[in-house]
């Protein structure tokens, strides 16, 4: 069976030319779109009418395209990526939307995330915390190595679910604080319940808190929002055990 | 320790062991305004009262008590300013209906209302009752101490101010119960004393206690406005 047409939409889009100037709201019409559009796809079809119409297409991110590689964002309607739970922008269809809305479309907002051009934020501070302590420093050997050292299948599979975490900031997005905890905690769980990664453990959750409070995020205040909009539904039990491993590696101090 | 102080975690343990102890404080407030439904003559009620005012409450632990309030009203100001400056552009539309609850997303706000009852409250007893000494007395077993259940029953019952009173009462209960809502399994989760399946166990302690604070404060003044 053929999608549904959707035949009028209005986007109202951020356009800012780089870091230093000042950015706006620009709307554009765009007509005749399949309900099996992706998202990221109808930006396309939209940047190809902009630039038959001699105009400069909107810059967004984007890689992978199949919801594992973190890169798209967009703050959609209001929400981080869009109108749908557990998935990341490339993965939601136009089928979502209704005949002739209006679909305002935002980067992420957050001081440690500035914005570089209409909707590309700066993500790097990310990739500080995990800079300052998300990885481990011992060589663990090959598979069989890995395999020699017993782990509860709960551990395991703990591990694994804060693993699932592809650091797209949606959660510092979402959060009415910017706060990175969510990403913070999920980076510190998947090797804090393992016992490759036990070692560093004090080190590494007092080392990624205190780059994360240096880079300016807010502070959690557990309002839940973050594991509700997160594309990989990392719950904020995370941050709990985050809370645990810092609170007693400053302890230990 | 100073770099403990200064972190995000560290502000927020301070902020979650000075709730809790505010959470138990208000139980312990609860019971003794209870005393006021159990016997109408206000013995009960003036003898707790008469306790709490002994030496060592009153100049140990009333000290604390201050003490704690302030911790937590300055650290939840700090915090708040921190949260304001990480996003320092807003978003034109944002939509946190479906992800977080409405207390948790204010509950600077409500804490902030909540303040405001409790200063007017202080002036209405805490002053009369313990500095100024304002209060009607009474001969009880041969000592005189002071009628603080005549002074509560009057402030309630006389006239159109008895019922603006009890109004405001019932309010500031109501805004109480909705910061304990959150405030509650939140100070929890921030010492680190959650898992997913103590979260919702948490949860739904905090949301009873909310409903047995607020109901119980919500249910004194109402009682002595019509049954006193």
């Amino acid at each position: 069976m053929a999608d549904k047409i959707i035949k009028n939409l209005t986007i109202k889009v951020w356009r800012q030319k780089n870091a230093k100037t000042a950015g706006k709201f620009e709307t554009y019409k765009i007509n005749d779109i399949s309900g099996g559009t992706s998202f990221l796809e109808m930006l396309d079809i939209l940047n190809e009418q902009l630039i038959n119409d001699g105009q400069e297409p909107i810059a967004f991110d984007h890689d992978c395209r199949e919801g594992i590689c973190g890169m798209c964002s967009l703050f959609i309607n209001g929400r981080a990526h869009g109108p749908d739970d557990d998935i990341t922008t490339c993965q939601l269809h136009m089928r979502k939307f209704k005949e002739g809305e209006t679909i305002t479309i935002e980067p992420w907002r957050a001081g440690a995330f500035p914005v570089i051009k209409d909707l590309i934020v700066d993500r790097t501070a990310f990739e500080k915390v995990l800079q300052a302590g998300g990885y481990i420093s011992v060589n663990t050997g090959g598979v069989p190595d890995g395999n020699a050292i017993p782990i509860s299948q709960d551990d395991a599979e703990e591990a694994m679910d804060a693993a699932a975490c592809i650091g797209c900031g949606a959660c510092v997005a979402t959060c009415k604080n910017s706060s990175a905890m969510l990403f913070v905690s999920a980076k510190v769980s998947h090797l804090a319940k393992l016992p490759q990664g036990r070692v560093e453990a004090s080190r590494r959750a007092k080392n990624m808190v205190a780059k994360m409070d240096e880079l300016g995020f807010g502070n959690c205040t557990n309002t839940g929002a973050c594991e509700v909009e997160c594309p990989k539904g990392i719950s904020i039990a995370n941050i709990a055990r985050l809370n645990r491993e810092f609170l007693a590696a400053k302890i230990k101090d | 320790m100073s770099s403990f102080l200064s972190s995000s975690i560290g502000k927020k343990l301070i902020m979650s062991l000075s709730g809790l102890f505010l959470v138990l404080f208000l139980l312990v407030h609860l019971i003794l305004n209870s005393f006021l439904m159990f016997d109408s003559t206000g013995e009960l009620f003036n003898a707790g009262a008469h306790f709490m005012a002994m030496p060592v409450i009153r100049f140990g632990l009333q000290p604390v008590l201050f003490g704690g309030f302030i911790v937590h009203i300055i650290y939840a100001i700090i915090l708040t300013l921190q949260n304001q400056k990480a996003r320092p552009q807003k978003y034109a539309s944002q939509n946190l209906g479906n992800s977080s609850t409405w207390s948790s997303r204010n509950m600077f706000v409500l804490g902030g209302l909540v303040l405001v009852f409790i200063v007017m409250h202080l002036m209405h007893f805490f002053v009369p009752m313990q500095i100024t000494g304002e209060v009607p007395m009474k001969m009880v077993d041969g000592v005189e101490i002071h009628d603080g259940a005549a002074l509560v029953k009057a402030l309630f019952t006389t006239g159109t101010f008895g019922i603006v009173y009890t109004c405001i009462y019932v309010v500031g209960a109501i805004l109480l119960g909705l910061h304990l809502a959150h405030g509650f399994w939140s100070s929890f989760q921030s010492i680190g004393m959650s898992n997913n399946i103590w979260r919702a166990r948490l949860e739904r302690a905090g949301y009873i206690y909310a409903i047995f604070i607020a109901g119980g404060f919500t249910i004194i003044p109402l009682y002595l406005h019509f049954f006193a």
